[in-house]
C-alpha cells in the first residue's frame, strides 16, 4: 500500500486517513481481549486500572482471583496446602469441575461429529451423490438456526424421547436425556457438525479423485485406500474441522441452560451464572486462560491450514 | 442392424452402466446416512415438534402429569356441549352444568391448573378463576347457572366461553395472533391486542432494525480492514489476519464479558474519559445494559464473519483493472465506484447476509449487555420459555423466526451457495 509518488494531497490525505482508519479497527477487535489480561491480576475488585496498576506498583497487582478460581467451592480453602488441600480442590472446586465438564464434553462431542462429518464430506464430495444441495443444506443448518429454537426444540425432545412416537399414535415414555452428559454431548455434536462438514469438504474439494482410482488399481481395497491414501491428505482438514468442533462445543452456553443440570455445568454455564449474578474478576482470570486457549488453538489451526494447502500443492502463504 | 455392445460377460453396456452408477450412488449415500440419519432424529425433527406445539394446545381438554407424562382428559363435558351448540349459542342451564361438573372433576384430578393456564394464555387473571372455581364447584347446588355465577360473576363473561371453545378444539392459531399482536373478539372476529399488549410486532421489527444496524456497521468497518488485508503483501496480510483470527477464535462469553468492563459506567473506557477531562463525573455515559450495548458488542463479535468473505473475494480482484480506470482519466473516487466495489459485491451479499442471519437469531450477547431495551426476539422466545412458561406462544414466534431465518438462509443459497462458505 505504498502512496505513489504522482498522488495528490488529497490522495495523499486521503491514503493516511484510511491507514488510520484501519488501525483504528484493529484496535476495536483487539482492545476488549487484550483489556481482560492486566484487569485479571488487579487486586482490588474492580473492573478499573486502579491508581497503583497505572503506576505499575507491584501492591495494585496480585492473583488473587486466580487463586479464587482454585479454591471457590473447596471444603476447606483456608487450610494448609498440603496432599490434603490439592485433594480437596481436584475434587470440590466448582471452577475445575466445571473444566473437567467441558474436557469431556468437548472432547465426545468433537470425536462424534468429526467421524461422522467426515464420513458424510467423504460422500458430499462425491460426484454421484444425489441430492446433494438439499443434504449439504440440512447438515448446515444447525449452524444457521436461531440457537435458542435449536435449545428449546431439543428440550422437549429431550425430556421425553420417546414422545416423538406420539405422532405415530404410540403413547410411550422412556427415560430422559436432559440433566445427562449424554443430552449435552449429543446437543454439541449437532452443533459442531456444520465446522466439520465444512472444513472437509473444503478439504475434499482439492483432493485428486484419480488417486483413489489410482490405489485400486494397484490391489488396495477400500479400506486401505481410506486410511493409506484418502486420510493422510485430508487429515489437515479433518483436524482443523475437529478443532471447530470443539472450540463450539467448549463455548456453547445456551443447550447447556437448557438440557444440562447441575451436574454438567461447564465453563461458559460458570461464566454465565457469573457475569449475571455478581460480576467478579474472578470472571477476568478464567477469560485470561480462555484467550491463551484460543491462541493456541489459533496457532494450531493456521499451521495445519498451510500443511494442508503444501499438501494438495497449492503455493504456500 | 449394428450388433448391441455389450462387457466382456455379455451384460448389455447401457445396464452394466446404469448398475454401475446405481452402486457408487447408493455408496456415496450409505457415506451420508448415518450423519443425515442422526441429524434428522435430533435436530430436525425436536424442532419439527416444537413448532407443532403452536399449533396444538391440548392442556385444556387432557392434562398431562409432569412427572409421568400419563395424559388424563378434562373438560370432556363442556366439550361435549361446545360440540353440540354451534358458535354464538348462549350458555344456558346445560351448559354450565357441564362446566360445574368439569370443574368439580378438575378438582378431583387436580387438573384446574392445566385447563386455567391454558385459558390464562388468552385472558390474563383467569388461572385463579378457575383454581377458586375447581374448589367450590363441589359445593354448588342447581340451578348451575344462577349458583355459580353468584359464587363469581366472571364465569359468566362472553370472552371466556369464547377463549374456552377455542381451547376444546386442541388445535388452535390463536398463538400465532398473539405472535402478531392480534386477539379474537367475543364473535370470533381478528383484532388487534390492546394498545399496552402490543409487543411482539414491535419486537419483530426491532430485531431486524437493530440486525440490519449491525450488518451495516459491519460492512462500513470490515471494508478497509478486507481491502487492506487483501492488497498488503502475503507475509504482512497473514500477520494482520491473526488479529481477525483471534477474535474469532476466542470464546463468546469472554467478549461480551469484556465488554461490560470496557463500556460499563466504572469501566475502563468511562474512567479514561474523566480522567482526559472530556467528560466529568456525573456525564458519565451509559453504554452498557441498553441497545447501544448491545449493538457495539455484537458489531464487535460478528464483524470477523463479514471480514473473511470480502477479503477472499478482494484477494480475486486484479489491481490491473484500477489501474486501467485510472490510466483512462477516471479520478480514483471514480474508479472505486465504478469499478472496484462493483467486483465486491458478491463479497458484500455473502458477509451480509451471514451477519444478518446470525444477528436476527442472537441470544447470549443481548441477554446480558442489552438491560431492558437491548433484547432481541430470542429473549422474549427464553422468557416465554422459562417464565411465563406460555410454550405454545414460545412455539408461534420460534416458528415465525424460522422462518424468516430459513428464507434468508435460502436466499444465500441461492445467491452464494452453501458450498462457498468458508471459516477462516
Amino acid at each position: 500500500m505504498a502512496i505513489p509518488t504522482y498522488a495528490s494531497p488529497l490522495e495523499r490525505t486521503w491514503a493516511w486517513t484510511y491507514r488510520v482508519l484501519c488501525v483504528l479497527i484493529f484496535v476495536f477487535l483487539m482492545a476488549p481481549i487484550l483489556i481482560v489480561i492486566p484487569l485479571s491480576f488487579n487486586a482490588e475488585p474492580y473492573f478499573t486500572f486502579t491508581d497503583k496498576m497505572l503506576a505499575l506498583d507491584p501492591d495494585g497487582y496480585s492473583t488473587r482471583w486466580y487463586d479464587l478460581l482454585l479454591t471457590f467451592g473447596m471444603k476447606a480453602p483456608d487450610a494448609v496446602r498440603d496432599g490434603g488441600w490439592w485433594a480437596d480442590m481436584w475434587a470440590n472446586s466448582t471452577w475445575l469441575k466445571a473444566a473437567k465438564n467441558s474436557v469431556i464434553i468437548g472432547f465426545w462431542s468433537t470425536i462424534l461429529a468429526t467421524a461422522l462429518g467426515t464420513l458424510a464430506a467423504l460422500g458430499l464430495s462425491r460426484p454421484e451423490m444425489p441430492g446433494r444441495k438439499v443434504i449439504m443444506a440440512i447438515l448446515i443448518s444447525p449452524m444457521i438456526v436461531p440457537i435458542i429454537i435449536t435449545a428449546t426444540g431439543m428440550f422437549f425432545f429431550y425430556s421425553n424421547p420417546c414422545g416423538i412416537l406420539q405422532w405415530v399414535g404410540i403413547s410411550a415414555q422412556c427415560g430422559r436425556l436432559t440433566s445427562t452428559y449424554t443430552g449435552v454431548i449429543l446437543a454439541h455434536t449437532i452443533l459442531g457438525i456444520p465446522f466439520v462438514i465444512i472444513t472437509v469438504t473444503a478439504t475434499l474439494s482439492g483432493f485428486d479423485q484419480s488417486l483413489i482410482r489410482a490405489a485400486a488399481s494397484l490391489g488396495a481395497n477400500p479400506r486401505t485406500t481410506f486410511f493409506k491414501v484418502i486420510l493422510p491428505l485430508i487429515l489437515p482438514g479433518v483436524i482443523s474441522g475437529a478443532l471447530f468442533a470443539f472450540v463450539t462445543s467448549f463455548d456453547e452456553v445456551v443447550t447447556v441452560l437448557f438440557i444440562a443440570g447441575p451436574e454438567q455445568q461447564t465453563i461458559p454455564r460458570q461464566m454465565w451464572n457469573g457475569i449475571r449474578e455478581q460480576i467478579s474478576p474472578a470472571i477476568l482470570s478464567v477469560a485470561t486462560i480462555l484467550v491463551i486457549i484460543s491462541v493456541l488453538l489459533l496457532a494450531s489451526v493456521e499451521l495445519l491450514r498451510r500443511r494442508s494447502e503444501r499438501l494438495r500443492g497449492v503455493a504456500p502463504a | 442392424m449394428a450388433e448391441m455392445l455389450t462387457t466382456a460377460d455379455g451384460i448389455p453396456l447401457k445396464a452394466a452402466l446404469a448398475r454401475a452408477q446405481s452402486r457408487a450412488r447408493r455408496k456415496a449415500l450409505f457415506l451420508v446416512l448415518p450423519l443425515l440419519i442422526f441429524t434428522l432424529l435430533s435436530f430436525v425433527l425436536p424442532i419439527g415438534a416444537m413448532m407443532a406445539r403452536s399449533v396444538h394446545n391440548p392442556e385444556f381438554v387432557a392434562s398431562t402429569d409432569r412427572g409421568t407424562g400419563a395424559v388424563t382428559p378434562i373438560m370432556q363435558n363442556l366439550k361435549g356441549w361446545f360440540d353440540a351448540n354451534p358458535l354464538g349459542t348462549e350458555p344456558d342451564e346445560a351448559a354450565y352444568a357441564a362446566l360445574v361438573a368439569d370443574l368439580a372433576h378438575l378438582q378431583e384430578t387436580k387438573a384446574s391448573g392445566s385447563a386455567g393456564t391454558r385459558i390464562n394464555y388468552d385472558l390474563p387473571g383467569t388461572l385463579s378463576l378457575f383454581k377458586s372455581g375447581a374448589r367450590g364447584a363441589g359445593k354448588l347446588e342447581p340451578p348451575f347457572k344462577e349458583s355459580l355465577l353468584a359464587d363469581d360473576a366472571r364465569w359468566g363473561d362472553p370472552k371466556l366461553w369464547q377463549a374456552m371453545r377455542a381451547a376444546t378444539a386442541g388445535v388452535t392459531a390463536d398463538f400465532y395472533l398473539a405472535a402478531l399482536d392480534r386477539t379474537r373478539a367475543a364473535d370470533g372476529s381478528i383484532v388487534q391486542a390492546e394498545e399496552n399488549r402490543q409487543i411482539y410486532i414491535k419486537l419483530f421489527l426491532r430485531t431486524f432494525g437493530l440486525s440490519a444496524l449491525i450488518t451495516f456497521v459491519c460492512l462500513l468497518l470490515a471494508f478497509p480492514v478486507a481491502h487492506l488485508l487483501a492488497t498488503l503483501p502475503m507475509a504482512k496480510s497473514n500477520l494482520l489476519m491473526i488479529l481477525v483470527l483471534l477474535p474469532f477464535w476466542t470464546s463468546l462469553l469472554v467478549r461480551t464479558s469484556a465488554w461490560m468492563v470496557l463500556l460499563q459506567e466504572q469501566g475502563v473506557l468511562n474512567d479514561s474519559l474523566v480522567g482526559l477531562g472530556l467528560i466529568t463525573e456525573d456525564q458519565r455515559l451509559a453504554m452498557m445494559y441498553n441497545t447501544t450495548g448491545t449493538i457495539i458488542a455484537m458489531t464487535h463479535i460478528l464483524l470477523p464473519f463479514m471480514i473473511l468473505p470480502l477479503y477472499s473475494v478482494m484477494r480475486t480482484i486484479k489491481p490491473s483493472y484500477v489501474r486501467a480506470a485510472r490510466s483512462l482519466g477516471a479520478t480514483s473516487w471514480t474508479a472505486f465506484r465504478r469499478v472496484y466495489l462493483p467486483q465486491t459485491l458478491p463479497g458484500i451479499g455473502a458477509g451480509g447476509l451471514l451477519v444478518f442471519i446470525l444477528a436476527v437469531g442472537y441470544y447470549i450477547t443481548p441477554a446480558l449487555v442489552g438491560g431492558a431495551s437491548g433484547r432481541l426476539i430470542s429473549n422474549m422466545i427464553a422468557d416465554h420459555m422459562n417464565d411465563t412458561l406460555n410454550w405454545s406462544l414460545a412455539a408461534a414466534l420460534s416458528a415465525i423466526l424460522l422462518a424468516a431465518v430459513l428464507i434468508l438462509y435460502w436466499l444465500y443459497d441461492r445467491l452464494v451457495g452453501i458450498d462457498k462458505l468458508k471459516l477462516g
